[in-house]
């Protein structure tokens, strides 16, 4: 028996739609497996995954909280990603927006959240866009590898906050390592109260859709993609490549401080160490997973949403360690690769 | 069509292959191809780029399984799963792209993968020295055996490559495209050796568009066009004329009517410029060259001449060291292609897929590429994709390019196709100066004929024209002066009218013939 891949015509394009669902279908098989080795009755473990993450209300909401950084350092890394520049940097992007959210959030500017929050929007954006432009200029400048770059920021970023936290910022009130609570003008407005649920999340949501037309209708979004597909012939034909990449880094970086800024503005109300479940590295997952595709990010940051919060659920009523989560992840984005493989190849198997 | 009046006495056929049918997702490669190879003969393997002249060698070679058909050697039926059992049948092929190992000596590149060289494990090194000296003496394929490859020049790349071949003791060598990276005088010694290689009881097939060297060197010729073969003829009954509109299937003259348009002025100037290669090393040397309105100035050379770095130089994205260029008196010496865009130099890079086009683009989205900054295919921060739409379109159909639609990405197009998307770019500049660098290489006769005549149009504009090319017919056709590079200088410009293949071909190998010498300045204070 010989295995060879083939190439084939593109499918069709709801046949192609389908693929991720087939993905997700096989990484549950295989999770199944998982689940089932530690004695567990697999059936009603996944469908505790899907009560846990969406089956109240509350549920339904701690989900698209969960969603809400996953979104922004998704589509940051797909902006990024686009254009090649391999921006592994979401988590120190991300700490630097919830650095300025942390100063800009205890400054008292304005007493109404309208001009308060905006600012600390901003902030944050530009805070994570220009940690981001360093290594992009390194890139640019002496062709320094951006994998590398971006990666090692992300520990100088976090053991510069930590040292901040440890120094000026510590609280005076309680004296622990985090930052002093922001003013209430600061505190990002609820939406369906009560519960924690914020406006972060429309944030995501608006972010993911000018991303599209970024990408589609803007002129930026015509270099980056030009750029990201062949910089030789885009410069040829006259395209500014390193000033693409100083701006498509700049965006992607802000928007990982932007899922920052609504960790510290929206769930904790102050700076602290662990403000990000490694939502910096979701999002390179979850923006493959999307095939990089910013309404696509939406979908798989929902998806690992649910998967993160009802495999908390899960492991409360069975015992099956939490971990089964990044089991179950990790599977989605090994099996939705496979699948985007043979959306261009087919398997020839030939017995010889 | 004459069919198969075979010159040969009935014996028993070296190569029979029936019936042969390849199938690459919707194109037909291969489609019921027959094809009859004896001993001692060469046949020529003639058609467009695409005819499937290359895919029916694949297969003869192992590379690829015939989806039906039978393959017969010396009258016993054989199924070849790899090269390796097509050489044991005694067939051998040199591909266009050498398959050589850089820094590997002429003998390890020859005896690789063969377990005769190295008896019980141990390679007999002065034993294959011999043979393959031996070999290179016989056929006159001459090469320094201890020699490292990346040393080589490329017509002994491709000797190393026959003699690879020849060492395995083949019967029948196929040689694809063999003359297409040669000089006309390595190209002359190469047949020699093809008509020893025959005395000496080989069979040989010549893939080739070239029509010239087909009718110099075969017996007879089989042509293919669509993965069709559409017939055969003798070498001694048949036309250049008559095989050139079997390959293309129409009387298509392509030899281009020259107008002659006067225009006065010079149009582009280079002024002494030096440029270095990707290694640093200096490509252009101190080159100067004046290009009037109205000329297409051809520019000969052997490949790695300096040509590419010219170009490139010229284009925008390789820098000039030394010296300046000019544009209707206005100096445009490293400035960014943007500029030269917006001053009115179209460039049509030599590598069309790597610098040309955003292959992962559709028509549309590559046409605008030069102009997308322009009203009216943007406003403000975004693109007017309707209009872009429509730009595409109208230059689709006006370049002729064969497409489902605008929306079609680049690569799914065939190379002539591909090369009209860059062309329609860069002429619908309306450019004063057009940069053509190879501009018809790997393309079929067809689409030949179409750049060539974009070019003339564009000359009876009064544009001028610098045409950078390897292939001297082309040249000799195309351009009202021809310029020959040299190791990264002009070895002299001599007129099309003047020029012949042997004058260019000694000019192309740094010879300073007299003759063309003398003329050089007198042409050139024509020209000028």
């Amino acid at each position: 028996m010989q295995f060879k891949l083939v190439k084939r015509p593109p499918l069709t394009l709801w046949k192609r739609a389908l693929l991720p669902v087939w993905a997700i279908l096989l990484a549950f098989l295989i999770s199944g497996i998982f689940i089932a080795v530690t004695g567990t009755n697999v059936p009603p473990a996944f469908w505790l995954i899907f009560k846990g993450s969406l089956g109240s209300r509350f549920a339904f909401l701690e989900t698209l909280i969960k969603m809400t950084p996953m979104c922004l350092t998704g589509l940051a890394v797909t902006i990024a990603f686009r254009a090649k520049f391999w921006n592994i940097g979401a988590e120190g992007q991300l700490y630097m927006g919830a650095m300025a959210a942390a100063w800009i959030g205890i400054l008292p500017l304005s007493s109404s959240p309208f001009i308060q929050v905006p600012v600390i929007i901003m902030a944050g954006f530009v805070a994570g866009g220009l940690l981001a432009l360093f290594p992009a200029w390194l890139k640019v400048k002496f062709k320094a590898d951006d994998v590398v770059t971006t990666l090692m920021l992300n520990y100088v970023v976090i053991f510069l906050m930590r040292a901040l936290l440890d120094g000026v910022w510590r609280d005076p009130i309680s004296g622990w390592p985090h930052s002093p609570s922001i003013i209430p003008s600061a505190i990002f407005p609820r939406l369906l109260p009560p519960g924690r649920f914020h406006i972060g999340f429309l944030i995501a949501i608006a972010a993911a859709v000018l991303c599209f037309i970024l990408l589609k209708y803007t002129k930026l979004g015509y270099r980056l993609r030009a750029v990201g597909f062949n910089p030789q012939a885009s410069r040829y034909g006259g395209i500014n490549v390193k000033r693409t990449l100083l701006a498509t880094a700049f965006i992607s970086g802000g928007l990982a401080g932007l899922a920052g800024v609504g960790e510290v503005c929206g769930m904790q109300f102050y700076l602290i160490d662990g403000i990000s479940s490694d939502y910096g590295y979701y999002g390179v997952a979850i923006a493959m997973l999307a095939n990089l595709q910013p309404l696509g990010v939406i979908l798989a940051s929902f998806f690992f949403a649910v998967i993160f919060t009802g495999s908390q659920t899960m492991s409360r009523y069975t015992g099956v360690p939490v971990y089964i989560s990044d089991i179950m992840q990790g599977l989605t984005l090994i099996t939705m690769l496979m699948v985007l493989l043979l959306n261009r190849y087919k398997i020839k198997i030939s017995r010889k | 069509m004459p069919e198969n009046n075979s010159p040969h006495i009935p014996t028993t056929p070296l190569v029979e292959m029936r019936g042969i049918c390849k199938q690459f997702l919707d194109v037909k490669a291969g489609d019921h191809v027959d094809l009859t190879i004896y001993p001692n003969e060469i046949v020529g393997l003639l058609g467009e780029n695409g005819a499937g002249k290359t895919t029916l060698m694949k297969i003869l070679f192992g590379l690829y399984q015939p989806d039906s058909g039978t393959i017969m050697v010396e009258g016993e039926e054989v199924s070849f799963r790899s090269p390796l059992d097509a050489i044991h049948h005694g067939i051998g092929m040199v591909h266009q792209h050498f398959n050589l190992v850089e820094h590997h000596s002429v003998v390890e590149n020859i005896i690789i993968g063969d377990k005769k060289s190295s008896p019980r494990g141990i390679v007999d090194y002065r034993g294959a020295k011999n043979r393959i000296a031996e070999l290179s003496e016989r056929y006159g394929l001459e090469v320094d055996p201890s020699a490292e490859v990346w040393q080589l020049s490329v017509g002994e790349k491709q000797r190393v490559e026959i003699l690879k071949a020849l060492y395995r003791d083949v019967k029948l060598l196929i040689l694809d495209e063999p003359t297409a990276v040669l000089t006309p005088q390595e190209v002359t010694k190469l047949f020699i050796t093809l008509e020893q290689l025959v005395k000496h009881g080989l069979s040989i097939v010549f893939i080739s568009h070239k029509l010239n060297e087909v009718m110099e060197v075969t017996n007879r010729s089989i042509i293919l066009r669509r993965g069709k073969r559409i017939g055969e003829q003798k070498t001694s009954e048949t036309t250049k004329e008559k095989l050139a509109a079997m390959m293309v299937g129409t009387d298509e003259s392509f030899v281009l009517q020259k107008k002659s348009v006067e225009f006065q002025g010079e149009i582009l100037k280079i002024d002494s410029i030096t440029v270095k290669n990707d290694m640093g090393l200096v490509a252009v040397k101190n080159l100067s060259l004046t290009l009037n309105k109205g000329i297409i100035l051809g520019i000969a050379g052997v490949s790695g001449n300096g040509q590419r770095e010219l170009a490139e130089a010229l284009g925008g994205v390789r820098h000039v060291e030394n010296g300046r260029i000019t544009m209707e008196g206005n100096e445009i010496t490293n400035w960014s292609p943007a500029n030269l865009v917006e001053a009115g130099m179209a460039r049509i890079p030599e590598d069309r897929f790597r610098l040309g086009l955003v292959m992962e683009f559709n028509i549309a989205e590559n046409l605008v590429m030069e102009k997308y900054q322009q009203p009216p295919f943007s406003r403000g921060l975004f693109m007017s994709w309707p209009k872009i739409m429509e730009n595409a379109e109208k230059l689709i159909e006006e370049f002729d390019i064969r497409a489902p639609g605008a929306r079609t990405t680049t690569h799914a197009l065939s190379g002539g196709n591909i090369q009209k998307v860059l062309l329609a770019r860069e002429l619908s500049m309306d450019p004063t100066v057009v940069l053509a660098a190879q501009p018809t290489r790997g393309l079929d006769i067809g689409a030949v004929s179409f750049v060539h005549r974009l070019m003339e149009d564009e000359r009876e504009k009064g544009k001028g024209i610098l045409f950078i090319s390897e292939d001297l017919d082309e040249l000799l056709a195309v351009s009202d002066i021809i310029a020959v590079m040299y190791e990264g200088e002009i070895m002299g410009i001599v007129s099309a009218e003047e020029a012949t293949k042997e004058k260019l071909g000694c000019l192309m190998m740094g010879i300073k013939d007299s003759s063309p010498l003398e003329n050089q300045e007198e042409v050139r204070a024509n020209a000028v």
